[in-house]
């Protein structure tokens, strides 16, 4: 695979007259930026912008990605809710993307992938059979599947108990270091934990965060991470007053 | 347990009928009495099973054909945001004429024979099947069209693996309704005009006055309706547990 791209974005958001988000965004690539901000402030609307989705509204300014090339078939996507197909297996479940497009599945790649999410035993069985926590190993083993240069990860943990969320923080860093990682959050635990960059969101700016400078994936006790995931939660009460 | 709470049902419907049947007093050509109606129904078990057999083929024919037409219809609908605006009216506007009042016409059209009857049966469980399975398939989770599409899918594939699958509990309850409807279908067809099936041995036996007959043939058409309903309910779940990836109970 070719180095990650990073991500520019420059514009104005509108829905009807109302202005979603001004944004000067960069991300930069292979690496993990966390898009932090009050529910409403427009972060899946980002995602879905450059995604080619429906936003509900009109972009103005513009957005590419470093290295020039078009962002069609380079970004994979998670959501919260796993999207398992219940009437597929979960193997069958990873390697849906090569079905949607017609092409034939590679199902060793797809076994191996389970195996990396230790999800190998459960490959024939239906994800209604699984946890919350194995559905969304079972999803991030689908994201993988689609081997793209840039991962949009929304809210992928938010619904997970606390231990098993941390146990997918780490796996997904491990699986995902190579990739430009977008993840909307939020928990600013989770931003104090993971990011290369923060970015903090509300309708009139984007700013970058100070993130601590020890290396992602960090300790949740170091004194650097808590102290990071405070100061954070401190202005997104200010920002939401 | 069900099966005993159901013959039950039965004996207490046949104790009550039995009961009305000394309280009023009627002769035997106005109510006859369960035993006389069975009586009746074995020594004419022959002209009944030839004329059920002709209605149950009716029946099958007409849900199997309403079925391929419906869904198809319903994924048409689903496929074409066109289609949908400019058929969607039409179809409710056909609902407003009543399918039974169409039987002469059909009876004109397609002759006596269980032609007309297997047409009266598709156009009664058409437009149940359509809507049903039109409505499963645009009630769609948003979450599989964004992923799909992220994933580079065209709509046609995205019918195929995604829309239909998730769309088949909707059609089991589409199923569901049309099982009900078809034997009327079918026997308002012979009703208006056959040489064959229990509705026209209904008509035969109440013009002859011949009502123990009348009576055997109207419940073993009701026998034949819970069967096809049981059948198409059990496909109905199987439907369901299949698209929800849940084992059998």
């Amino acid at each position: 695979m070719n180095i990650s791209p990073g991500i520019i974005l420059k514009g104005q958001h509108r829905i009807g007259n109302r202005v979603l988000f001004n944004t000067d965004m960069h991300i930069p690539g292979a690496q993990w930026t966390c898009l932090l901000g009050r529910s409403g402030v427009g972060k899946s609307t980002i995602l879905r912008l450059i995604l080619g989705l429906d936003t509900g509204g009109v972009f103005s300014g513009s957005f590419a990605a470093t290295d020039g090339v078009p962002f069609a078939g380079r970004i994979s996507y998670m959501a919260q809710s796993d999207l398992l197909l219940p009437w597929l297996s979960v193997l069958d479940n990873v390697f849906i993307g090569a079905r949607l497009r017609g092409e034939a599945p590679n199902v060793d790649r797809a076994r191996d992938l389970l195996h990396r999410v230790g999800l190998s035993d459960y490959a024939d069985q239906k994800p209604a059979t699984l946890s919350g926590g194995m559905r969304q190993r079972a999803a991030l083993a689908r994201t993988l599947f689609e081997d793209r240069p840039i991962v949009f990860l929304d809210e992928p943990f938010s619904a997970l108990d606390a231990g098993t969320r941390a146990d997918m923080q780490e796996l997904a860093t491990d699986v995902l270091h190579d990739r430009t990682v977008l993840l909307i959050t939020h928990d600013p635990a989770e931003a104090a934990r993971l990011a290369h960059q923060i970015i903090v969101m509300s309708a009139q700016e984007t700013q970058n965060w100070p993130v601590p400078e020890t290396a992602a994936l960090r300790d949740i006790n170091a004194a650097e991470t808590l102290a990071c995931q405070a100061q954070l939660l401190a202005y997104l009460r200010r920002s939401a007053a | 347990m069900r099966f005993w709470d159901t013959l039950l049902a039965l004996l207490i419907g046949l104790a009550l009928w039995q009961v009305l049947v000394i309280v009023t007093d009627a002769p035997h050509f106005i109510l006859p009495s369960p035993w006389r109606v069975a009586q009746a129904a074995y020594k004419s078990r022959v002209i009944i099973a030839e004329n059920a057999w002709v209605t149950a083929i009716e029946v099958v024919v007409g849900l199997l054909i309403g079925t391929v037409l419906g869904v198809t219809t319903a994924i048409q609908l689903a496929m074409s945001k066109t289609a949908e605006r400019l058929m969607l009216p039409i179809l409710v506007f056909t609902q407003a004429v009543p399918v039974f009042a169409l039987a002469p016409l059909l009876t004109l059209w397609f002759g006596y024979g269980m032609g007309s009857k297997i047409v009266m049966t598709v156009l009664i469980i058409y437009f149940p099947v359509t809507s049903a399975f039109h409505d499963g398939l645009t009630r769609i989770d948003s979450g599989y069209r964004d992923l799909s599409i992220s994933m580079g899918t065209d709509k046609w594939k995205f019918m195929r693996h995604i829309q239909i699958p998730q769309a088949l509990p909707s059609l089991g309850t589409g199923l569901r309704l049309a099982a009900v409807y078809a034997p009327i279908g079918a026997v308002i067809g012979e009703w208006v005009g056959a040489s064959k099936g229990l509705g026209y041995l209904m008509l035969l036996a109440n013009g002859r006055a011949k009502i123990d007959l009348m009576f055997a043939s109207l419940i073993v058409l009701a026998c034949l309706t819970v069967i096809l309903h049981i059948a198409v309910g059990m496909l109905a779940n199987k439907l369901t547990r299949y698209a929800q990836g849940t084992p059998k109970p």
